[in-house]
C-alpha cells in the first residue's frame, strides 16, 4: 500500500467557504423617488422611493424621508427591480466559445475529478462580457466550471469592481456535478458508471473527513480523488454547501435526487429539462431547478423538453431559477424570462426566478435578491417591463454604484453610427 | 393556359434553363393538364431532383378584423384578409366570406406573412444531434460546389414543427460553413412530407452557401491543402472559379449549337457556373467587414452577384457598401463573442443597415432561434429605435417576410400579404414585437399546419412519436 501523501491541503482563502463582505463601492446616497417599486420580497409599490446609502438599501415605501445631500433621480414612473442574476455562467471567466482560443477560456480544467477546482482566480474583472451583461440589468453572477464528473466549485460575484475581493460574494456557492450525457466519459462512457464513480467519491470523502489523522499518518487505503479534492467535497457531505447537479434526463434526474439522498446532500438540479416529468418529486425533496426557459429540442440527453417546464415546475411548488448560460445568449436573461411568462409563468414568479430565487437556492437570501432594507443596493431602473424588448435598463446600481450604460458595444456603435467612421 | 405556364414549357425544353425565369410560377405545377417535370437548374438536359410539392387542399379562410402587417405597405388596422386555394384572394376594410369559408376572429390579433428564414440548418443537422445525422458539412475538401443540401435533408427532423409553431413558412436549408465553398441550398416549405423533393419550393432557384473567415481556415488549416490563413481561403475561391469559368465557356459553346459530343460533366464546376450564369444565388458566411469587402471584390473579378452576406455581424461598418452593391445582410440581433470574428456584433446592426439604405434579413442559424424570429426582429427594432432610428413596425416585419424572400428569389410569390400571393399566413395572439405573442394559426400555402388552440392541428414528425413531450405549441 502507497498512503498518499501526509500533508493535509491547506484551507485556501479565496477557495474555501468564504462568503465576502460586500464591499461597498459607492459611499454615496442615493433616492429613486416617484418609482414604480417591484420588490419581489412583497408587493409593487406604486410612486414609492428607493433609498440606499454606503452600497446597502436603507428604505423602500412611499414614506421614505430622504435625508439632504442624497442625490436624487425622479423615476417618473418607471420600474426599479432587483438586479438580475445569472445562474451557472462562463460569464467572467470565458470570452470566445469558438474557434479554439483557449487563451479566453478559464472554465475548465480538464480531469474528470475537480473539486478542489475553484474557478474565481480565473475571473477577469475587465472581461467584456460584464458590461455588456449590466446592460441587460445583469447585476450579479453564478460562474461555474465546465467538463468533468465533478467539475469543481461555482462562485457568486457582482458584476463591478477592479479587483477579485471587490467582485467576489461567495465562493464557493456551490459543487458542480455532471450527471448529463456530457459527465457519461468519467463512467467510462455509461451514466452508470459515471454515479459508481461519483459514489466512491462521496464515500472517500465521507472516509476521509472522519479519519483525517489517519491519513495524514499514511493509515488508510489510497482513495479515489486526491486530498485536495476530498477536502474540497467536506462541506459537501456535510450538507453545507449544495451540489449543482447538471442533469436533464427525467432518470439523471431521478439519479440525482437519489444520490442526494443517500448522502443527505443539498441538491439542485441544473438543466432540468425534463424535470415537469418529477415535478411533484422535485417538490417533495425541496430541490430548487435551475432551467433555461427557452430549450426545446429534443436531445439524446433529453427527447422530452418542452417549453412550459418551469410553469409545470411552479405550479408543482418547486423552486425554479432561470438563466440563460451559452456565450452567445447569456445576455438574453430577461427575454429568456419573458418567454417563460409568455409560456404560462405568471410575471410575478418569473422576476423571482431571476431574482430571489437564486438568492435562496445559493444561500444569499439575506442579502441578495430583494429591495429590501440592509440588502446590497443591486437594481435597475427600467424604462418600463423588462421582460419586454421596447424597455431597456436605464440605471443600472450595483452596490449602490451607477455602473452606466457603456460598453465596448455601445462605443462600436457610436464610432460607426456615421459613415464613414470616425476613427 | 396563362401565358407564363406556356412560358415554362418552353424554358423548360430548354437547356440551361434560368430558374429566375421560374420565379412566381407555382401555381403552373398544379395545372390540370400535369407538364412533364421541368429541369430546375443544370447545364445538362436532364431533369434535377424536380420539386413534387402540390399544395394541401383547403377551404377559404377569411380572418376578420385583425391588425394587419402586410410587408408591403403602411400596418392595417380593423382589416380583413381572405385567402382560398392557396392564395391571397383580397384584403381590405371590407371582405366578404365565401359560403364555405372558415371565417377566424382576428379582434386584438395581428396578421403577418408566413416567416421565411434564409439560414437554416435543420434537416442537415437534424435533432436530435448525433454523427448520425451530422449531415451538414461535407468537410472533406474545402471547395464542394457538387453537395446539395437537399441530398441531406431528412423531412422527419422533429425540429421542423416546432418552427412552424414559431410562424416559419419557408426555410433556406444551408449546407454548414466548414468549406469555403459548401454546396447548393435549398429552399423548401415546412409542409409535413415523405421526401424533400414533396417540400421544394417550386420554382425557387438554388443558393450557394460559401463561407469566410476562421471555420474553413480551422477545419482545413491542419491538412497538407489547407487553407490555413484568409489568404489562402481568398486563393481557395478564386482557383474555384478560374476553373468554372473555363467549364462555363465550354459548356455555352456547345449548347450554342450542339456540335459533337458534349463536354464531360463535372458537378462542381457545373454548380460554379451557374453561379457565373447568375442562376444560382451566392449567400456567404462572413462575419467580419473587411471579409465581406473582399468577398465583394471576388464576385467582381468573377462577374457573380452576391445576394446576401450571412452573419454580418459588422454589416454596420460598411452598411453604405452593402447599399451600393444591393446586397442583403442576414444578421442576427444581439449574438457576439462567441468567436473572435463575432466580437464586434452590436444589437443596432440591422437599424443601422436598414437607415443605410441596405437590406437587413433576421436569420437564424439555430433551431432555437428560429423558433422566435419576430422576437430577433423586435430586439433590433427597439435597438434602432433607442438610438433615433425610428424603425417601425412596417418596416421591421420586413426583416423576417418580404427581404429574406427576395433574398431566396421567391418574393414574387411570397413574403408580403398582397393580393395574388402565396397564402403564407401566421396570426399572432398580439403585436408579434411583443415577447408574450404567440402564433396561434400558421397557414401554409393556405394549409393550416399549426393551430394553437386544436391539438389536433400541430404536428407531430414521425421521430416525436412515442415520447412524453406534449408536441410543439407547450
Amino acid at each position: 500500500m502507497t498512503p498518499r501523501t501526509a500533508r493535509l491541503p491547506m484551507r485556501a482563502g479565496l477557495a474555501l467557504g468564504l462568503v465576502f463582505g460586500a464591499v461597498p463601492v459607492s459611499a454615496q446616497t442615493i433616492a429613486i423617488t416617484n418609482a414604480t417599486i417591484y420588490p419581489v420580497s412583497g408587493p409593487k409599490v406604486e410612486h414609492g422611493t428607493v433609498l440606499f446609502r454606503d452600497g446597502k438599501i436603507s428604505a423602500v415605501g412611499t414614506n421614505v424621508s430622504i435625508p439632504s445631500g442624497a442625490t436624487r433621480i425622479d423615476a417618473e414612473g418607471r420600474w426599479v427591480t432587483p438586479g438580475f442574476i445569472q445562474s451557472g455562467t462562463t460569464l467572467g471567466i470565458k470570452l470566445l466559445e469558438s474557434g479554439g482560443l483557449t487563451q479566453t477560456a478559464e472554465d475548465s480544467l480538464g480531469g474528470e475529478i475537480n473539486a478542489a477546482f475553484n474557478v474565481a482566480e480565473g475571473i477577469d474583472p475587465a472581461s467584456l462580457t460584464i458590461p455588456v451583461a449590466r446592460l441587460e440589468g445583469i447585476t450579479g453572477t453564478v460562474a461555474v466550471p465546465s467538463y468533468g464528473l465533478i467539475r469543481g466549485q461555482g462562485v457568486w460575484f457582482d458584476l463591478v469592481g477592479d479587483r477579485l475581493e471587490d467582485l467576489l460574494v461567495k465562493s464557493p456557492a456551490a459543487m458542480v456535478v455532471d450527471l448529463s450525457e456530457t459527465g457519461k466519459s468519467a463512467g467510462g462512457g455509461s451514466r452508470a458508471g459515471s454515479l459508481q464513480k461519483l459514489r466512491r467519491v462521496l464515500r472517500d470523502a465521507l472516509e476521509y473527513s472522519r479519519r483525517k489523522e489517519d491519513y495524514r499518518r499514511g493509515q488508510m487505503q489510497p482513495l479515489s480523488a486526491s486530498a485536495e479534492d476530498l477536502e474540497a467535497l467536506e462541506p459537501v457531505v456535510k450538507g453545507e454547501l449544495p451540489v449543482l447537479a447538471f442533469a436533464n434526463r427525467r432518470s439523471d434526474i431521478e439519479n440525482a435526487l437519489r444520490v442526494a439522498r443517500d448522502f443527505k446532500l443539498r441538491l439542485i438540479i441544473w438543466g432540468g429539462i425534463e424535470a415537469w416529468q418529477t415535478a411533484g418529486e422535485l417538490a417533495a425533496a425541496r430541490v430548487p431547478v435551475v432551467v433555461e426557459p427557452l430549450t426545446n429540442v429534443p436531445t439524446f440527453d433529453a427527447l422530452s423538453p418542452r417549453l412550459d417546464n418551469a410553469t409545470l415546475l411552479r405550479a408543482a411548488g418547486v423552486t425554479t431559477v432561470l438563466a440563460q448560460h451559452d456565450m452567445a445568449h447569456f445576455r438574453d436573461l430577461r427575454q429568456a424570462a419573458g418567454n417563460a411568462v409568455r409560456n404560462g409563468l405568471s410575471w410575478d414568479d418569473a422576476l423571482r426566478s431571476v431574482t430571489l430565487a437564486p438568492a435562496e437556492v445559493f444561500g444569499l437570501q439575506d442579502r441578495y435578491g430583494s429591495l429590501e432594507p440592509g440588502k446590497v443596493a443591486n437594481l435597475v431602473v427600467w424604462s418600463g417591463d423588462p421582460f419586454e424588448f421596447s424597455s431597456r435598463a436605464e440605471h443600472v446600481f450595483i452596490r449602490g454604484r451607477d455602473v452606466g450604460t457603456e460598453s465596448r458595444q455601445t462605443q462600436l456603435r457610436d464610432r460607426y453610427r456615421e459613415l464613414p467612421p470616425k476613427f | 393556359m396563362p401565358p407564363r405556364c406556356l412560358l415554362r414549357h418552353l424554358i423548360g425544353a430548354l437547356a440551361a434553363a434560368t430558374p429566375l425565369a421560374f420565379a412566381g410560377l407555382t401555381g403552373c405545377a398544379r395545372a390540370t393538364t400535369a407538364p412533364a417535370p421541368a429541369p430546375e437548374v443544370s447545364s445538362a438536359e436532364r431533369p434535377q431532383y424536380p420539386s413534387t410539392y402540390q399544395r394541401h387542399p383547403s377551404a377559404p379562410v377569411l380572418i376578420r378584423n385583425a391588425t394587419l402587417l402586410t410587408a408591403a405597405g403602411p400596418e392595417q388596422k380593423n382589416a380583413s384578409i381572405l385567402f382560398a386555394d392557396g392564395k391571397i384572394m383580397a384584403i381590405g376594410a371590407d371582405v366578404a366570406a365565401p359560403p364555405d369559408a372558415t371565417v377566424v376572429d382576428g379582434t386584438g390579433k395581428f396578421v403577418t406573412p408566413g416567416i421565411i428564414d434564409t439560414h437554416s440548418h435543420m434537416g442537415v443537422y437534424a435533432a436530435p444531434g448525433s454523427p448520425a445525422e451530422s449531415d451538414g458539412n461535407e468537410a472533406t475538401n474545402p471547395v464542394t460546389a457538387q453537395v446539395w443540401a437537399e441530398h441531406s435533408f431528412w423531412p422527419q427532423d422533429p425540429q421542423i414543427p416546432l418552427a412552424v409553431a414559431g410562424g416559419i413558412t419557408v426555410i433556406q436549408a444551408l449546407p454548414g460553413s466548414a468549406n469555403l465553398i459548401g454546396g447548393r441550398s435549398a429552399t423548401l416549405r415546412l409542409v409535413p412530407a415523405r421526401t424533400v423533393q414533396e417540400m421544394k419550393f417550386p420554382g425557387a432557384p438554388y443558393g450557394l452557401k460559401m463561407a469566410c473567415g476562421e471555420n474553413p481556415k480551422r477545419v482545413y488549416g491542419q491538412r497538407p491543402l489547407g487553407p490555413s490563413t484568409r489568404m489562402g481561403n481568398m486563393a481557395g475561391y478564386r482557383a474555384a472559379f478560374i476553373e468554372a469559368e473555363r467549364y462555363r465557356d465550354k459548356w455555352d459553346r456547345w449548347l450554342r449549337d450542339h456540335k459533337g459530343n458534349p463536354p464531360d460533366r463535372d458537378l462542381k464546376l457545373e454548380t460554379l457556373a451557374e453561379v457565373l450564369r447568375g442562376h444560382i444565388l451566392p449567400h456567404i458566411h462572413c462575419y467580419r467587414a473587411d471579409e465581406m469587402a473582399q468577398m465583394i471584390d471576388l464576385s467582381k473579378e468573377f462577374g457573380f452577384k452576391i445576394r446576401s452576406f450571412h452573419h454580418a455581424v459588422e454589416g454596420y461598418k460598411i452598411a453604405d457598401v452593402l447599399a451600393r452593391e444591393g446586397i442583403a445582410a442576414s444578421v442576427w440581433d444581439d449574438w457576439w463573442g462567441f468567436k473572435m470574428e463575432a466580437l464586434d456584433g452590436i444589437p443596432e446592426n440591422a437599424a443601422l443597415l436598414e437607415r443605410a439604405g441596405a437590406r437587413p434579413i433576421m436569420h437564424s442559424d439555430d433551431p432555437g432561434v428560429i423558433q422566435r424570429l419576430n422576437q430577433e426582429a423586435a430586439k433590433a427594432m427597439y435597438a434602432g429605435r433607442r438610438i433615433g432610428i425610428n424603425i417601425t413596425r412596417e418596416q421591421a416585419i420586413r426583416w423576417i417576410t418580404a427581404n429574406p424572400a427576395w433574398a431566396l428569389g421567391i418574393d414574387s410569390t411570397t413574403g408580403t400579404l398582397e393580393r395574388g400571393k402565396a397564402a403564407d399566413v401566421v396570426v399572432w395572439s398580439g403585436d408579434p414585437f411583443s415577447v408574450y405573442a404567440r402564433a396561434e394559426k400558421v397557414y401554409n400555402d393556405g394549409w393550416l399546419l399549426f393551430d394553437r388552440a386544436d391539438t389536433t392541428k400541430q404536428w407531430k414528425t414521425d421521430f416525436n412519436l412515442g415520447t412524453a413531450a406534449p408536441g410543439v405549441g407547450r
